[in-house]
């Protein structure tokens, strides 16, 4: 138990960064049916804007920043690349949003020049290295999983108890008979990618806190896990996002202890898969009936 | 509407091709090709490395050739790291008539280029490619850095008699040559001394060491030798002063690099690193290069955002003048005759003095090993170390 | 509507364009050296337009959205390289592990026996098509589950398998095999890039004949409508697994290809970026033109490759900004034009239509007046 611990510490960190990304997989999915791959890249350019102003500005400044220039992102992105397909068919869509995170991708790296980013002047008291039951860790590694469920629990009381929110869930359940009623889906919609790309930057600061430096690929590889977190816990379900990205997180470390890194990521793959096949639905992932 | 895009998208196509075939300023042009990843994995360290050469250019601009003075040109072409762009960009850059090659950063994308280059009987002049295969299969590639063997034994050694560890660990990137060519090397020469390896991979874009970290807290690892790219280091620190690990932690040359050393910086950690060239080392350089760097954004901004001095681009800027020695020596601008002139180079470079054996290698049988100063950020020199 | 007349004359034309196209060919080859950099970008653009139009047949012709193939050109590329590497280069190669398990190579077997030129040639071929049976194997493996899942979950999927497949190339109780995570080299190359377009062409041709025969009627039935597919007796599932089987197949070789042309192999290439990039390619074509693709390939390789390099190295079209044509922007100003082609023309440069040799017969019979019937059968060919 003792040598398992900080596998298990770290684990749970992991899970609770992955859940946060994968609140907004699972909501867009949810709504529009469509894997959202530029999410991954609008972590990484979060994590970007931290780096810049984090060096030059105070932390009251610069965190607001961070959180604004993600949410205009997401919108921005929905709004210019997803909008105009919204009839087309869903392949269409999802070779928009793999061309979005191309495109994002290359102009960061235009702009930054490439060199990945080390963040220099971390958020002072959670970055300090604390000692707990014997294994040492960051600080930020715990307060992670409590800031994600704090996180989930105010989002799932506004999703329950607004009128935006309960737009958001009847556009789940049926995207055109809710148009019909008169939601207004594109409010809806933008509000969902506010509201994931609003925790894809505290998810993005979280991380890259805890393991900073900002290459153009880093928002690829947790952006897929996260993913399949969602998909593992039943997509479209947020109670089911977070307790996939925790399986996840905690299923990748234990891989590593027990001397299988080679295999760490084919492994994540392999659960989705095996998902997938027996139980395509998830943990908890309602039944959807194919309309024909 | 469409046909009118496609026209002009066509037409643009057209004055691309012609411009290629322009520049005649009546100038006598000698060019060197640059064959250096901007983008992809190594991007970061073939702009460093281009730097080098870069103000080397600025430096000497002219070279004479057979009696008359040659402006020299250089041509920059990005092969992106991977061996599947290696030979159109090695080819783009025959097409663009150049003497000679320098580069690339990485190993498998100069094989992938040297076939191009062996064919055309263009000389290349590796950089920074530590894989002994890039020499030894093609005729035309000269390199003036050290080996991996040569390098995975000097950080073997220093471990067992400097550090005085017996047991160590080797971290490398799945599916990066280079990292497990020296990681093999290393795990070669310290079993050879009697140690004892415990060898772990990465995944690509992997974030999160600490668990590594914790396995080789847990094994009791007294070293962990780590040749990877400058990303993964940053964070490898980061975990191992995040885990208070006790040990030493090994890098390679990629490692010499200011971001690396700048995020050491206020850590609890001990790192040493083999590298071919010591800032300090040449103060009249070191300052030429730090002015040249501060006057120019693109330069600042390539370098990573200061203008601390890597090792590679201290590299680049020899390849350019051992290109300029072989120039003059061949007494013409054509590739054959440059071909012929390599081998009997002999420069002494910021990095030491460069000649080449019998399969193009310089001969270099010393390391300058540095250590990061984690309180004010920068490398210091520790001792020069050969393998005896 | 079929006449005798059009029809002969359809036929003389296209033998005569194919033989305008191998002369061009020849004369290329003659003329500029191998490493010359159009030679190269012929020699990668027939590569990548057998890899999207394999692409092309699962995604745009039977609608399966699959982003494998990377993989499965993984699969083709590693078969090609380890049973084709001569003997005597095998110790270099496998340094790390002794040389390999595997001491043969096809090509020199069978040039031992055939002679050099066409033993050699022979064997490439063997080994490439060897190379596709081992992706078309796996596929049918992966196909099993995967198959059964609906669009998306198949796409993420099958990116899932080509990611485990990198992985265990990469796997260093496999290096004997594969030599890990080094690379694998000194595999035998053609001599010319007319043996590229020839070879790649008869591939093409081979996927275009499978098109318009019955499966290919099939796979486009399944398409446009699962449901009324089924309901006219197309076996669903049959058919998804001969599309996947059969693209996979021409992956693989194509993949082949690429290692031969890359002269170099390593796992690390083959990511999920080189599948991106392909779809995109097939989308800027014509999700559902093989000719889409075949042109998007060349246009795409050649820009990339060639054209627009000036945009990265200070001066392009005559114009110097060091400040602005710095690195990076060339992919910067290809992905910009990629996002306009997938919003703004989401048909691609051919849409579904196909550049057919009844087309320019038809064009020129126009251009010199003379009338044709407005009925061309509604087949929407240009």
């Amino acid at each position: 138990m003792e040598a398992l611990l900080p596998y298990i510490i770290n684990g749970v960190s992991a899970g609770g960064q992955y859940a946060l990304i994968a609140i907004g997989y699972t909501l867009v999915y949810g709504i529009l049916r469509l894997i959202n791959f530029a999410h991954g890249d609008v972590f990484m350019v979060a994590g970007l804007v931290m780096v810049y102003t984090t060096s030059s500005m105070p932390l009251y400044v610069s965190i607001p920043i961070v959180l604004i220039c993600t949410v205009v992102l997401g919108f921005a992105i929905e709004r210019v690349a997803y909008k105009p397909l919204r009839s087309a068919p869903r392949m269409s869509l999802m070779i928009s949003a793999i061309g979005v995170s191309y495109l994002i991708q290359n102009l960061a790296f235009y702009i930054t020049g490439g060199l990945p980013k080390p963040v220099l002047n971390p958020i002072p008291w959670v970055s300090e290295t604390i000692t707990i039951l014997g294994a040492t860790t960051k600080r930020v590694t715990l307060v992670t999983p409590v800031l994600t469920i704090l996180l989930v629990f105010v989002l799932v009381y506004f999703i329950k108890n607004t009128k935006i929110g309960m737009g958001m869930r009847a556009a789940s359940r049926d995207f055109e008979t809710a148009r019909l009623m008169g939601v207004k889906i594109n409010t809806v919609i933008s509000f969902t990618f506010i509201v994931g790309s609003f925790l894809a930057a505290v998810g993005s600061i979280l991380y890259f806190t805890n393991y900073p430096s900002v290459a153009i690929t880093s928002g690829s590889l947790p952006g897929l896990r996260a993913f399949i977190a969602a998909v593992f816990g039943g997509i479209g379900s947020i109670p089911g996002a977070v307790v996939g990205a925790f399986i996840i997180g905690l299923c990748e470390e234990m891989i590593k202890g027990l001397g299988y890194s080679t295999f760490s990521d084919a492994f994540t793959f392999a659960l989705l898969i095996i998902v997938l096949c027996v139980k395509p639905t998830g943990l908890f992932g309602e039944k959807v009936t194919d309309k024909v | 509407m469409k046909k009118i895009i496609a026209l002009v998208l066509v037409l643009v196509m057209v004055f691309a091709l012609s411009a290629c075939g322009q520049k005649d300023s009546g100038e006598a042009v000698v060019k060197i090709g640059v064959f250096e990843p901007q983008t992809g994995d190594n991007g970061a360290g073939g702009k460093q490395e281009i730097l080098g050469m870069q103000y080397a250019n600025s430096v000497q601009p002219t070279v004479e050739i057979g009696g008359k003075e040659y402006k020299v040109q250089l041509e920059i072409v990005d092969n992106r790291t991977n061996a599947e762009n290696g030979p159109s960009a090695a080819s783009e850059l025959i097409n663009r008539g150049v003497s000679v090659v320098l580069g690339s950063y990485g190993s498998g994308v100069s094989m992938a280029g040297g076939t191009v280059f062996q064919e055309a009987g263009v000389p290349a002049i590796g950089v920074t490619c530590t894989n002994p295969q890039v020499t030894s299969d093609c005729e035309v590639y000269f390199r003036i850095c050290f080996l991996d063997p040569f390098q995975g034994t000097v950080h073997a050694n220093y471990a067992v008699n400097e550090v005085g560890t017996m047991k160590a660990m080797t971290l490398a990137m799945l599916g990066s040559d280079y990292d497990l060519g020296l990681a093999n090397y290393f795990t070669d020469s310290f079993e050879a001394l009697g140690g004892k390896v415990v060898s772990e991979t990465f995944p690509e874009a992997t974030s999160n060491f600490v668990s590594y970290i914790n396995r080789a807290k847990e094994e009791g690892c007294g070293v962990i030798f780590a040749p990877v790219s400058t990303n993964y280091a940053q964070l490898i620190i980061e975990a191992a002063s995040a885990q208070g690990y006790e040990g030493q932690l090994l890098g390679s040359d990629t490692w010499d690099n200011n971001m690396v050393v700048e995020s050491s910086t206020g850590k609890d950690v001990e790192v040493k690193i083999t590298t071919f060239y010591q800032e300090g080392g040449n103060p009249e350089f070191d300052e030429g290069i730090k002015a040249w760097i501060n006057a120019n954004p693109d330069a600042l901004t390539n370098n990573g955002g200061n203008d601390m001095v890597s090792a590679v681009t201290v590299m680049g800027y020899d390849a350019y003048f051992v290109a300029l020695e072989a120039l003059k020596a061949a007494g013409s601008t054509e590739p054959a005759a440059v071909l012929e002139a390599l081998p009997g180079v002999s420069y002494e470079g910021v990095s030491g003095l460069i000649e080449f054996d019998e399969i193009g290698d310089a001969k270099r049988d010393q390391a300058y090993i540095k250590t990061a100063n984690t309180a004010e950020g920068v490398w210091e020199f520790v001792k020069i170390q050969g393998i005896d | 509507m079929i006449n005798k007349y059009s029809v002969r004359k359809e036929s003389i034309v296209g033998i005569a364009l194919l033989l305008i196209l191998l002369a061009v060919m020849t004369v290329i080859d003659f003329f500029l050296p191998s490493y010359h950099i159009a030679v190269m970008v012929i020699k990668k653009a027939s590569v990548y337009a057998l890899v999207a139009v394999s692409m092309n047949l699962l995604n745009g012709f039977t609608g399966l959205f699959s982003l494998g193939q990377a993989g499965f050109m993984l699969l083709g590329a590693y078969t090609y390289a380890i049973f084709s590497i001569p003997v005597a280069k095998r110790a270099g190669v496998y340094q790390y592990f002794d040389g390999g398990w595997i001491q043969f190579s096809i090509p020199e077997f069978f040039s031992e026996f055939l002679g050099e030129t066409i033993g050699l040639n022979m064997g490439i071929i063997l080994t490439l098509i060897l190379g596709g049976l081992v992706a078309a194997f796996f596929a049918y493996l992966i196909g099993l589950p995967v198959l059964r899942l609906k669009s998306d979950y198949l796409a993420i999927a099958t990116l899932g398998f080509a990611e485990i497949l990198r992985a265990f190339f990469q796997w260093p109780n496999l290096g004997p095999l594969t030599n890990g995570s080094n690379l694998l080299k000194s595999y035998p190359d053609f001599k010319s890039a007319t043996g590229y377009v020839v070879l790649i062409g008869i591939f093409i041709a081979m996927i275009v004949l499978l098109v318009n025969s019955t499966y290919g009627r099939a796979f486009k039935a399944i398409r446009d409508d699962e449901i009324a597919a089924e309901a006219m007796g197309i076996n669903l599932a049959k058919h998804k697994r001969l599309a996947f089987i059969i693209s996979s197949f021409f992956a693989g070789i194509g993949g082949g290809m690429l290692a031969m042309y890359m002269g170099t192999l390593q796992a690390l290439s083959f990511k999920s970026t080189m599948t991106y990039e392909i779809l995109l390619v097939v989308v800027m074509g014509g999700i559902g033109s093989i000719t889409g693709s075949v042109i998007t390939s060349f246009m795409y390789i050649a820009s990339m490759e060639w054209l627009l390099r000036g945009l990265d190295s200070g001066t392009f079209l005559g114009i110097h900004a060091p400040g602005v044509f710095k690195n990076g922007f060339r992919m910067a100003v290809v992905s910009l034009i990629i996002m306009v082609v997938v919003l703004f023309f989401s048909k691609g440069i051919m849409g579904d239509r196909e550049f057919s040799v009844k087309g320019i017969v038809k064009f020129f019979d126009r251009l010199f007046g003379k009338k044709t019937p407005k009925n061309a059968g509604g087949d929407g060919n240009v």
